[in-house]
């Protein structure tokens, strides 16, 4: 066997220490590993093209804006009507309540992890907020319905309904507190230490330091920590199909229940519907909807974190 | 007090200055506060459902069947023994080409190639896609366009790619923990490129790599959502005999459990959910345990 070849050149660079010939073997491996990536490319491709195609069929049976525009969702009536406003207005309203719930507690979380817990307590307290992000959701949504609502809820506002938007979305918004934490946490973490240190020469307090340094440094990284939050509570499943009804409810009140986009196609979904039918596409289209609104949320978020890495690191 | 703080100066946090501490302290406690909310809300729901499943966690919970009729002796054997098989085939699926697209991604690829920047954006997208997409995904191609209908391995392949993202992003960043010498080291030596990844580099990231996966097949025995439309809601009264078998696992039962109002099926639902999340403990535990017990200081 001849020996290899090393390239020694410094003007190599990174790659210098490489072999200059490469084998065969090692062509195929390489290849075995681009097909591995290619699984996440391939993966988003088939959710595009399955969601895409049922959806520009369904398209050609129901008008945009009346799917769009339309404020009556009755999919499985003999004369159904396919307007997506009641699903949408139910899915804000849910995610509104959790918003109000996780965006100050998980904000607030992250700025006592980062700026006032000491190192130790900081070890137990993180993973001990992060354990309620690996609830299952089905878990969740059994709380919600069984604790939430008929224990508490019920005893404050007597005429609530059973399944009700309020418990999903209190309920909903701890779980996105975990999410909310750790993220905005890692922003403020990466803030240098030299910007906190003047602030403190210039004789603030800790709370003045964190409202007004801290907090608007990290502030893109805090950010992308709530649209990242505000789009997982959008395309939570479980928690509204338990414990917020499947009544499609054109209605702001959050004692009522109400239907998501995600409750529907879960609902729709598990019944054995035949390919073809109109209320099978539908699922594909409000799912496209779905899909389309937490993509541009989870890329809005991408970019955040990006800025502040960029600035920070 | 001020004059105190600057003695001890030697830590950053005693720098602070101490203008107005009335409100200092309430606005520390206020954020203390927002902590324990999480914290006292997972308390709350442990608490309960273990005190609601109190009553029917025995062994009849894993030797008995599901039942509608009978929910005093109903179990849930058939959602254990289906969410072993389910997780199994998704490891199966998952663990390869998750660790083989991270090697690439990490070690082989030019660094800010087009083709890495297009994946590494991608796979934090898929990341935070809703869960219910991949059941989409799964119902549209593996069920229906691969006529892989209602079986388990349609629920392992749609859930492999579900949790795909996780595996791959959590095995990058262990095999970036292992120092760039070491890789450097075994080059000079004349190894070659796979030869350096498979031998040096992928050995040294096998702890921070099994934490990883095991986090991400914990995600997967919790996950429904993707399950609902993938047939695993009918009523599924028998274990799993191969790949192509129909299937139930553990959350898809409490979920039928928890929308039977009949207190019974309550009680079963809290028992289950008992099991489940001690599964998920264990899992968590084994995690951290490896984690702990090899990190390596370099």
């Amino acid at each position: 066997m001849s020996r290899p070849q090393i390239a020694v050149s410094a003007a190599g660079g990174l790659g210098s220490l490489q072999q200059t010939r490469s084998r065969v073997g090692e062509k195929l491996i390489r290849a075995v590993l681009v097909a591995a990536a290619a699984v996440s490319i391939l993966t988003t491709f088939g959710i595009v093209i399955s969601v895409v195609v049922p959806t520009i069929e369904f398209f050609s049976e129901v008008s945009v804006t009346d799917f769009l525009f339309g404020t009556v969702w009755t999919p499985l009536f003999a004369d159904g009507q396919f307007g997506v406003l009641p699903l949408v207005t139910g899915t804000l309203v849910i995610t509104a309540i959790a918003v109000v719930v996780a965006l100050p507690l998980g904000l607030g979380a992250a700025v006592y992890l980062s700026e006032y817990a000491s190192d130790r307590s900081r070890r137990v307290l993180k993973p001990t907020l992060e354990l309620l992000a690996g609830i299952p959701t089905v878990v969740f949504g059994f709380f919600a319905l069984e604790f939430v609502t008929q224990m508490l809820l019920v005893r404050i506002f007597p005429d609530i309904d059973i399944f009700n938007a309020l418990s999903a979305g209190l309920v909903m918004g701890v779980m996105i507190i975990p999410t909310i934490a750790s993220l905005s946490e890692d922003a403020m973490a990466a803030v240098p230490s030299g910007l906190r240190d003047g602030s403190y020469a210039l004789g603030s307090t800790k709370r003045q330091t964190a409202m007004k340094v801290v907090i608007p440094a990290a502030l893109s990284g805090i950010v992308a920590a709530f649209v990242l939050g505000i789009s997982r509570a959008i395309g939570e499943t479980m928690i509204v199909t338990i414990a917020a009804g499947l009544e499609p409810n054109l209605s702001l009140n959050p004692l009522q229940g109400m239907q998501t986009m995600t409750s529907y196609i879960a609902a729709a979904g598990s019944g054995d519907l035949s390919t073809g039918s109109i209320e099978y596409k539908s699922i594909f289209a409000v799912g496209f909807l779905l899909f389309v609104m937490t993509f541009l949320m989870n890329m809005v978020s991408i970019r955040l974190v990006r800025r502040y890495r960029q600035a920070y690191q | 007090m001020t004059a105190q703080s600057l003695v001890v100066a030697t830590a950053p946090l005693d720098l602070a200055g101490s203008g107005q501490p009335l409100k200092d302290r309430a606005f520390r406690w206020m954020l203390f506060a927002a902590l324990t909310v999480g914290v006292v809300t997972l308390a709350v729901l442990i608490a309960y459902v273990t005190i609601k499943g109190w009553p029917r966690l025995n062994s009849t919970l894993w030797t008995n069947m599901p039942s509608i009729r009978r929910p005093e002796r109903a179990g849930a054997q058939s959602a254990i023994t289906g969410t072993l098989w389910v997780i199994s085939f998704t490891a199966i699926f998952a663990l390869p080409t998750g660790i083989l697209a991270a090697l690439y991604l990490e070690e082989f690829a030019r660094p800010n190639s087009r083709f890495q920047r297009l994946v590494e954006i991608n796979i934090q997208n898929l990341a935070a896609v809703p869960s219910i997409v991949y059941g989409i995904l799964g119902l549209a191609v593996f069920a229906r366009a691969l006529a892989l209908g209602q079986s388990v391995i349609t629920a392992a392949l749609t859930l492999s790619l579900l949790i795909l993202p996780i595996i791959i992003i959590s095995t990058r960043e262990a095999l970036r923990a292992v120092p760039r010498n070491i890789r450097d080291g075994s080059l000079a030596l004349g190894a070659t490129e796979w030869q350096t990844a498979s031998r040096q580099t992928l050995p040294a990231a096998i702890p921070g790599i099994a934490t990883g996966v095991i986090l991400s097949l914990s995600r997967a025995v919790g996950e429904a959502a993707p399950l609902l439309l993938l047939g695993a809601v009918t009523f599924i009264t028998f274990n799993p005999t191969g790949p192509l078998s129909g299937y139930t696992t553990l959350p898809i039962q409490i979920f039928n459990w928890t929308k039977d109002s009949r207190e019974e099926f309550q009680i079963l639902a809290s028992a289950t959910i008992v099991l489940l999340l001690v599964l998920l403990l264990v899992m968590n535990f084994v995690a951290i345990w490896i984690r702990n017990r090899t990190q390596k200081r370099w």
